[in-house]
């Protein structure tokens, strides 16, 4: 260990290996990249599924909207998260990374398949979805540029795996890694599957293209590319619960209500989440009804069980480490008193409930086997998995990297007060948006529909009133939610490459971050509890839950009771 | 130790739990088991389920069986293109096929009457979405999929493609008239 | 050093947190059984469907 290749951060006291912060920094910036080419296809494809814009011809908007789908779902996001993974096993475990040059080797595989996919979508011959579905041809490139890509990605995950048998091996660390390494290793265990699955699906849909197989099977191609689609929200999932976990240290310097309860949660993850990828079979001829409702309940429901109990151990951790400093007034001091203007705390609790309240509900929802027939491939379903991919994930990463500016970049981050307002803008922008969106779908509007009038139709249909100022109201949110994009898109760019150097303390960034300076927590007489109530030590985050839960089975009750109006099939 | 840094104690798992974490545990426990059991519940007493019927065929066979019931059935034709309104028999298998861009042929149900609808596509993979009444599912070549329906409003439905399809994917209609019973 | 692993052999560390601390036991948990459940059975349902007559 050769003290030249590591520097200690003076402020948060985090501890980067140089070749590993450099390989942070490249996939940082060139996810940040795909999230600005993906928001310029956010802003078109909005403004073309608001009826009274309706922006692009039918031909581009198709273009688009596959380009907007890859370049956000896949390229930024997995992107951002190989670099969370080398965060979390070299920076937290302060260990050497394993093997950087072939990091930069899965690096390098990941830039070139996203230019190879991005052109060949840019040439029009290539607008076929994210999805993909054969027997629907695309440029052979555009599957050959998904491959390269995922090649790179496996490799970083496997860069990250040998990272942690070199901690344990160099004992850099005592006893077991940290729960955010720990949610990291889920993520990647995730990936791991996810992207072997991609791989045996892509390629031989690219020796399709390019005619060496003549026959790829569609209900085969749906079965097994949704091992991929689907679990790589599962890797978002599990990065940002982890990614939720670390802003609540870095912030609060919480720690975990118990190791085992979030440990075990993630476990559930790692066995059960990727079940989940039915979801998308739930009405596809020909698989059985045994098969779609033990996955896609992640075998009774396992997987949502962890993820409620993740919803209540961030926000209880918070509110222990809340509590402990003297915010003991009433159920919810330690919420109001929250720092609110700091962005990485906002933006944080901002995802978190947004992901909560509407993305998991509405998930889990429409991921019930017979609920299904009456949202599948209706504009509800973006609605969804905006409020999960977006206003979870997304915000979440938008979050991290407003700490790690000024502590891996060294940089201040610039226009604080304009920062400060930016998760709120994106975060409650989104929620109207994926609330509309899920209106409209209800209605039956449908996604990826480029024309809800259906104007060059022989047969013509009216969807009410009520629809089109759904899709209206789409239309406003999605703008601002770009604009709110927009802002970090550009203070993250501007701060990187011409912001100052941070020097001082003061200029350091937003000032409640403590990270491993923390003064630890001091456990009250009594023990936690004591400075809860009813027993509990997280009194307040309790009574949340069960608001949500409340919420949740009157949703349920109400789709159900939505189902029952439907024609009878069997 | 916060949750960026190793625990504190080397065993952890014998921790007790708090009992905050121990009530919400037991209570999303239930609540993931009553989600669970309601979809079986739903088999044995609701009315809206799939059937999963499903056979492997290929567009030609399909095509000519949809063929023979629209030379039978069919009572008028809409539309310039002469589009064949068929009206099967209650009961009966009844063919719709996919294809770009349109759901042929259109058909008229008896309203209380339940048949047998044989779906599937020409080529690439559509979307039947069935408005207002909002029945969707998901339609693939070579592959019949059978819902048995029991149409218990009278009036007009359109079916929609709610799976991209190309470029004319958003022109992509179809109809099911639903005639009063007794017509 | 070696303080340290023999103190491992000392405090019994129970299973379950052994197998938490395990990467490559939960990477293999983690493929096999969304493989299993998920992509072989589906695989079994998707060939066994009959052909129309
Ligand atoms: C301000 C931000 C955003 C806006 C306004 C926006 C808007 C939209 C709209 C209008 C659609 C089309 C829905 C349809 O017609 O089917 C769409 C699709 C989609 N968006 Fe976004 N989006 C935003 C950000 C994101 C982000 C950050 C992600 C991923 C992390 C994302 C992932 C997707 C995906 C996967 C699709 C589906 C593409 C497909 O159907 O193949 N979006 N988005
Ligand atoms: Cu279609
Ligand atoms: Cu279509």
């Amino acid at each position: 260990m050769s003290a030249e290749l590591f520097r200690t951060c003076p402020e948060s006291g985090l501890q980067f290996h140089k070749p590993a912060e450099r390989l942070m920094k490249a996939h940082a910036v060139a996810s940040i990249v795909f999230l600005l080419i993906g928001g310029v296809g956010a802003l078109l494809v909005t403004l073309t599924r608001w009826p009274a814009v309706h922006l692009l011809p039918a031909d581009r908007f198709y273009q688009l909207l596959t380009m907007h789908g890859v370049d956000m779902l896949i390229f930024w996001l997995i992107t951002f998260e190989i670099a969370v993974l080398y965060f979390c096993s070299s920076t937290l475990l302060k260990c050497r990374l394993a093997t950087p040059k072939i990091a930069w080797l899965g690096f390098a595989l990941m830039m070139i398949g996203m230019v190879v996919n991005n052109l060949a979508v840019m040439n029009g011959d290539a607008s076929v979805m994210m999805t993909s579905y054969v027997p629907m041809p695309a440029n052979p490139n555009f599957y050959l540029g998904l491959i390269l890509f995922a090649v790179g990605a496996l490799i970083g995950c496997f860069v990250f795996l040998g990272t942690l048998v070199i901690a344990k091996e160099e004992k850099t660390y005592e006893g077991s890694i940290p729960l955010v390494t720990f949610g990291a290793l889920t993520a990647c265990i995730i990936a791991v599957f996810t992207i072997a699955s991609g791989a045996i699906i892509l390629i031989p849909t690219y020796l399709w293209s390019i005619g060496y197989i003549n026959h790829i099977d569609p209900a085969m191609y749906r079965l097994i590319w949704w091992a991929l689609g689907h679990s790589s929200q599962q890797i978002n999932v599990a990065a940002h619960v982890a990614v939720w976990y670390a802003i609540a240290a870095i912030v609060f310097g919480a720690r975990p209500l118990s190791e085992k309860v979030s440990r075990t949660a993630f476990f559930l993850y790692i066995a059960f989440l990727q079940l989940a990828s039915a979801h998308h079979l739930l009405v596809d001829p020909g698989l059985s009804s045994e098969w779609k409702i033990f996955n896609t309940s992640y075998a009774m429901y396992l997987a949502v069980l962890a993820s409620m109990v993740h919803g209540l151990t961030v926000p209880g951790s918070i509110e222990v480490a809340q509590r402990a400093k003297g915010l003991t007034n009433g159920l919810f001091e330690w919420l109001r008193k929250a720092p609110w203007s700091n962005p990485i705390f906002s933006g944080m609790f901002i995802s978190l409930v947004g992901f909560g309240f509407i993305g998991g509900i509405s998930g889990v929802i429409m991921g019930t086997e017979q609920i299904n027939i009456i949202i599948h491939n209706t504009i509800y379903v973006p609605g969804h998995f905006h409020a999960t991919v977006v206003i979870g994930t997304t915000l979440a990463f938008m979050s991290l990297t407003y700490f790690l500016i000024p502590t891996l970049f060294r940089k201040q981050v610039m226009f604080p007060g304009l920062v400060k307002w930016q998760p709120y803008l994106f975060g409650f922008g989104m929620a109207v948006f994926t609330l509309a969106m899920m209106g409209a779908g209800t209605l039956g509007v449908e996604r990826r529909h480029w024309d809800m009038a259906f104007t060059d139709s022989m047969l013509g249909f009216d969807y009410p009133a009520s629809a089109y100022t759904f899709m209206g109201i789409v239309g406003i949110s999605g703008t601002a939610a770009v604009i709110g994009g927009a802002i970090f898109v550009l203070v993250t760019v501007l701060s990187v490459f011409f912001g100052k150097p941070v020097d001082s303390e003061s200029a350091w960034g937003f000032t409640t971050s403590r990270v491993l300076r923390a003064e630890p927590i001091v456990v009250p007489e009594g023990g936690h509890a004591a400075a809860g109530k009813w027993g509990f030590a997280a009194p307040g985050t309790f009574l949340l839950a069960i608001f949500f839960l409340v919420i949740f089975v009157i949703y349920y009750v109400i789709n159900w009771k939505y189902l029952a109006s439907v024609w009878p099939i069997s | 130790m916060s949750a960026i840094q190793p625990p504190a104690e080397i065993v952890w798992w014998k921790q007790p739990l708090d009992r905050v974490e121990g009530t919400w545990i037991a209570i999303a426990l239930t609540w993931s088991l009553i989600m669970f059991f309601m979809m079986p519940f739903w088999h044995i007493y609701g009315k809206q389920n799939l059937s999963n019927e499903a056979y492997r065929t290929t567009p030609q066979a399909f095509l000519a069986k949809t063929q023979a019931m629209v030379d039978e059935y069919t009572v008028r034709t809409e539309t310039a293109a002469n589009l064949p309104v068929v009206r099967p028999p209650p009961g009966s298998d009844v063919y719709l096929v996919g294809r770009l861009w349109q759901w042929w042929p259109l058909l008229e149900f008896e309203k209380g009457q339940t048949y047998r609808l044989h779906i599937s596509s020409m080529d690439w993979q559509h979307g039947f979405s069935l408005q207002p009444v909002n029945i969707n599912t998901q339609i693939l070549p070579g592959y019949e999929m059978v819902l048995t329906v029991t149409p218990d409003t009278s009036g007009e439905q359109t079916i929609i493609c709610n799976e991209f399809c190309g470029i004319g994917h958003h022109t992509m209609l179809g109809k099911i008239y639903v005639t009063e019973g007794g017509q | 050093m070696n303080d340290q692993s023999s103190q491992d052999e000392i405090v019994r560390i129970p299973i379950m947190q052994r197998m938490l601390d395990n990467p490559f036991l939960l990477l293999f948990i983690g493929v096999v059984f969304p493989a299993v459940f998920y992509i072989i059975w589906g695989i079994m349902e998707i060939v066994t469907i009959p052909i129309a007559n």
